[in-house]
């Protein structure tokens, strides 16, 4: 029954009282997300430098942006880190849903594992593997302890590798989510569809590549979608880890606003950076908002 | 044959990615029991040789955090009076958003849970200065209330969506029916859609303590010092460098400010996958 | 009925979790042993007066957290009493209009009389004082463990060229040369301390305090910047992102020889027990005996909507610049006392010596800002400039030449 139609049997009350409900959460959202959206895109069209002021400045701070070499860096380790964040977090992630399908003795153990790191703050998280990473203290000693002389992994300290320390410690932290929305997906799935396969002689991977994985792809985009704001807003994982260094070799676009709108007295730039971040962010999400109203229409 | 081989790959993969999960949490641990020479001149994961907890006691009690030396408990209970209210509140409000969203849906009702659900998206130091500037005229600048209030409005979106997605799954014949017994709006949220909730209740309760318990930014800057959260102290702590570091009390400190959200999961974990499964996030 | 509960509930917390009055309320970040200690001196000292200090300490980045917790409050029209700032950034608070006037106290206490101008021009917003100095750091010191030296028999330099040819004869002997920490501002302070021994005082003029593009991309400064990165193998391959009292520490257990380091690595020294003189050296960074590269941190003052904080404020202002609190609170930190006229007996020759080459060096003109302290450029123009200092250390395909491009790019940040 459409909408409409429905509203069509209402009583009085019952009109009203929805929308009433509904509109304490909808006037917040409303000012606090969306009247701070158009204040913070105002602020890039202003000279705020140390605070917020009201001078116009046409797109100065956007071309300041845009020359700047720091941002580009944040950019392009943004499109590195969460294409492989959500790549190899996705891929561990099914991985393991998968396995753990296959009616393992001690599941209830190994769930609780791979889901407890996302219990932990980014900070914690950054720290613990900062140190895990140095290679003075960490994984490379040890291996150097265990006799493995000649090897070196010093990714944390070198500016061509830093961003993929953020990597290894972003998926650590995150495929256990996957596995866990996955692994929901999975038992979702309809017994008979499998059987039937299973008769007719198709193999488990086969059956799992041709049948179930497609039939999971709502769990493909929800997950996306959560693992790609995820990246997008990687903060305190980055200043934990790298501090966005060696130099400024692995900053990320959420780092570069905080650090010219609050450390640096650009703010400025820092209002038109995370425009810039609202922009791509929307780009993203938008369509799929779109798709899904559109589907729930039909359904 | 090819079976028992596939059983035994699968469950060597599972074991030795259980291994790297848990390495951290091992070395962060066994760092926490060792004395600082050790530390200095063992290596990561060498057991230790004699286990003190003399660093958990410097951790919560006695660890500088700037001029106090007091260690994290106060920030602790920080912590705690400001995750409370702020869970509870975001999950009612989340609650009847989704039953409203998924139950009871006007003219406009789509657009409005769009525009809801973008929240889930937006980047959060966007949001530092106006918050800070309104939070201001609102009087609870600083504050407990204004940290929870913070929260509340960020965690809207998810906690929205939470509900809604798991209560379009509730056949619509239960409301018909209800409604034709005479009850009404509220009626049918307390007496049949609430006992229903449990595992999204569950879900959503976790995912928001998570998420307010690790805050850092929020807490950072919309605290001040008696509303301090235990992110905000265990940075301090960590960040106080003396010519020693104190590795083992950083790592005590840090498994402290962790343990309330592990312990939820290792003991709600459950919960929340079968909250999963019940349709929290399902397309 | 829930929200009435919760309303009631949020109520509450409001009227238990108030600011008093007559708090004053100090934002800082020193969380490290010897700063610590020091702030804990200010703290008793203030409570003697009979006002309550209210803690605001948050860590990280030297400063960086500090910073953005500190614009929420203000935005939030709801300012600390005092805040951790100094030099040029006090200028642009005053700009926001939100700093209060110390003029009453510092025409009691005779301040002018007390300060250098080059100290006191700092602490005005348009000739009212708006922030009272704490010490005076020298920045352009070089750290030695001589027992380390006579093992490679080598001798403590005074060039740049005397410099290298000591790290060789130490690195021969196995022993690390150069104790480093790889983060923006210990990169900008070494870098900082070549260009002063390179090229000199008017050099530095020229090139950081007037940011002259010419200057900046002189073959002087290409001379500069190749002997910053020279430095480079002398120091060790874990020096990205460690702490600067990480790298002190590895001079006092001697796994290094020298460390490129303002006076607070002083403190480091004296609390791990070691004796100036003896167990460790202080000499100018080579090059650089007859110029002072001076970082002072200072307390700006906020205007409050309250009155009897404002007394707290003023107290405050008093105890900052009073002889027992300079004396005490730079034995701590390893500084110097801002105060003119100290009597510096109970310093050690390191704090002696640089108390009387700050005299000299304000006659002479060879007093200088230090830039990667911040107390020479705006925020902005500094954080550019570092960043490019820091790349240049980093990446190793960037040559002097375009690294010197970028810096006269970088100068023109606003």
């Amino acid at each position: 029954m459409s909408i409409s139609a429905q509203e069509a049997h209402y009583g009085f009350t019952e009109r009203w009282l929805p929308r009433l409900v509904l509109a304490p959460s909808f006037l917040l959202t409303l000012i606090f997300l969306y009247g701070f959206i158009i204040w913070n895109c105002y602020l890039s069209f202003t000279t705020s430098r140390l605070m917020p002021n009201l001078t116009w400045a046409g797109l100065a701070q956007y071309q300041i942006l845009f020359e700047n070499e720091r941002w580009w860096v944040a950019v392009k380790n943004l499109f590195i880190f969460a294409s492989l964040f959500i790549g190899s977090g996705m891929a561990i992630g099914i991985g393991l849903a998968i396995f753990l399908d296959q009616k393992i003795r001690g599941e209830g153990i190994l769930r609780t594992i791979y889901l407890y790191p996302m219990a932990l703050s980014f900070v914690v998280t950054g720290t613990a593997w900062k140190w895990m990473l140095n290679p003075g203290l960490g994984l490379e000693k040890l291996m150097h302890d265990w006799g493995f002389i000649h090897f070196t992994f010093d990714w944390l300290v070198n500016s061509e590798m830093s961003i993929y320390t953020v990597v290894i410690a972003g998926v650590w932290q995150s495929s256990g989510f996957v596995m866990a929305l996955f692994l929901a997906g999975l038992r979702g799935v309809d017994d008979s569809i499998i059987k039937a396969a299973q008769i007719d002689g198709a193999s488990l991977p086969r059956i799992y590549w041709k049948i179930i994985l497609p039939a999971l792809r709502p769990v493909f985009f929800s997950t996306l979608m959560i693992l790609s704001h995820i990246a997008i807003k990687s903060f305190d994982l980055v200043m934990a880890l790298t501090g966005g260094g060696p130099g400024f070799s692995s900053v990320v676009p959420a780092t570069f606003m905080y650090a010219m709108a609050f450390t640096r007295g650009q703010m400025g730039v820092g209002a038109a950076s995370s425009m810039m971040m609202l922009a791509t962010v929307a780009a993203l999400v938008v369509p799929y908002l779109y798709s899904e109203l559109r589907g729930k229409k039909n359904g | 044959m090819a079976n028992t081989l596939g059983r035994i790959l699968i469950y060597t993969v599972l074991c030795l990615t259980a291994f790297y999960y848990l390495l951290p949490l091992y070395v962060m641990f066994i760092t926490s029991v060792k004395g600082l020479e050790e530390i200095r001149s063992g290596n990561l994961l060498s057991f230790p040789t004699d286990i003190s907890f003399a660093a958990w006691g410097k951790a919560w009690s006695s660890a500088c955090t700037g001029v106090e030396c007091r260690g994290l408990s106060s920030y602790f209970y920080n912590s705690v009076r400001m995750v409370i209210p702020g869970v509870l509140i975001s999950t009612a409000l989340g609650a009847i958003n989704g039953y409203v969203l998924a139950k009871w849906r006007f003219k406009g009702s789509e657009i409005i849970f769009a525009m809801i659900l973008f929240g889930v998206f937006m980047p959060f130091q966007v949001l530092l200065l106006p918050m800070a500037q309104t939070l201001g005229w609102m009087g609870i600048a600083s504050s407990t209330t204004g940290l929870v209030f913070v929260h509340v409005v960020c965690g809207l979106a998810s906690t929205t969506l939470f509900f809604r997605n798991y209560y379009v799954g509730i056949p619509d014949e239960l409301i018909k029916a209800a409604r034709l017994d005479g009850a009404g709006f509220w009626r049918i949220f307390f007496k049949i859609i609430l006992p229903m909730s449990t595992p999204i209740i569950m879900v959503t309760l976790i995912w928001q303590f998570t998420n307010i318990w690790n805050d850092f930014l929020f807490g950072v800057v919309f605290s001040a010092g008696d509303s301090q959260p235990i992110t905000v102290g265990l940075n301090n702590l960590a960040n106080t460098s003396t010519s020693v570091k104190e590795y083992n009390v950083d790592m005590a400190a840090a498994i402290i400010a962790a343990l309330p959200t592990i312990l939820v999961y290792v003991f709600a974990g459950k919960y929340f996958v079968r909250g999963l499964t019940a349709g929290a996030v399902k397309g | 009925m829930k929200k009435l509960k919760v309303s009631l509930l949020a109520a509450s917390f409001s009227i238990a979790f108030s600011v008093h009055a007559a708090d004053v309320e100090v934002l800082h970040w020193w969380t490290s042993g010897g700063e610590a200690k020091a702030a804990v001196e200010l703290k008793k000292m203030l409570e003697a007066k009979g006002h309550k200090w209210k803690d605001f300490a948050v860590a990280g980045g030297a400063g960086d957290n500090a910073m953005t917790a500190l614009k929420t409050r203000v935005v939030s029209g709801q300012p600390p009493a005092a805040a951790q700032i100094k030099g040029p950034s006090i200028q642009e608070w005053g700009d926001e209009g939100v700093l209060a006037s110390l003029d009453d106290v510092a025409k009691k206490e005779g301040w002018d009389k007390l300060l250098p101008p080059v100290v006191a021009n700092v602490m005005k917003y348009k000739g009212s004082y708006v922030a009272a100095p704490v010490n005076v750091h020298r920045v352009n010191w070089l750290w030695v463990n001589p027992e380390l030296f006579k093992k490679a028999n080598a001798k403590v330099p005074t060039t740049w060229d005397e410099f290298f040819k000591a790290a060789d004869a130490l690195q021969k002997a196995g022993i690390q040369p150069l104790a480093y920490g790889g983060q923006p501002w210990q990169d900008a302070t070494v870098f900082e301390a070549v260009a002063l021994g390179v090229g000199g005082s008017d050099f530095y003029k020229k090139a950081f305090i007037q940011l002259d593009p010419a200057t900046l991309q002189s073959a002087n400064m290409i001379k500069v910047l190749t002997t910053y990165k020279k430095l480079k193998p002398y120091t060790d391959k874990n020096a990205p992102g460690r702490e600067w009292n990480l790298a002190t520490s590895m001079v006092i257990n001697g796994k290094a020889a020298m460390q490129i380091m303002g006076d607070w690595a002083k403190g480091e020294f004296l609390a791990a027990g070691k004796v100036p003189g003896k167990d460790f050296l202080c000499v100018a960074a080579p090059g650089t005996a007859a110029a002072y590269t001076f970082n002072i941190d200072s307390f700006a003052m906020f205007k409050l909507p309250n009155k009897d904080a404002e007394k707290g404020q003023k107290d405050l202002a008093v105890t900052l610049m009073s002889p027992e609190f300079q004396e005490v609170f730079n034995l701590n930190k390893g500084s110097i006392p801002v105060r003119q006229g100290m009597n510096m007996s109970k310093f050690d020759d390191c704090g002696k010596k640089s108390a009387e080459d700050f005299k000299a060096t304000s006659a002479k003109g060879s007093l200088l800002p230090s830039w990667a302290h911040g107390m020479a450029m705006h925020s902005a123009t500094q954080g550019a400039v570092a960043d490019v200092i820091s790349q240049f250390w980093n990446n190793d395909s960037m040559t002097a030449q375009q690294a010197s491009v970028k810096l006269a790019a970088a100068a023109k940040t606003k």
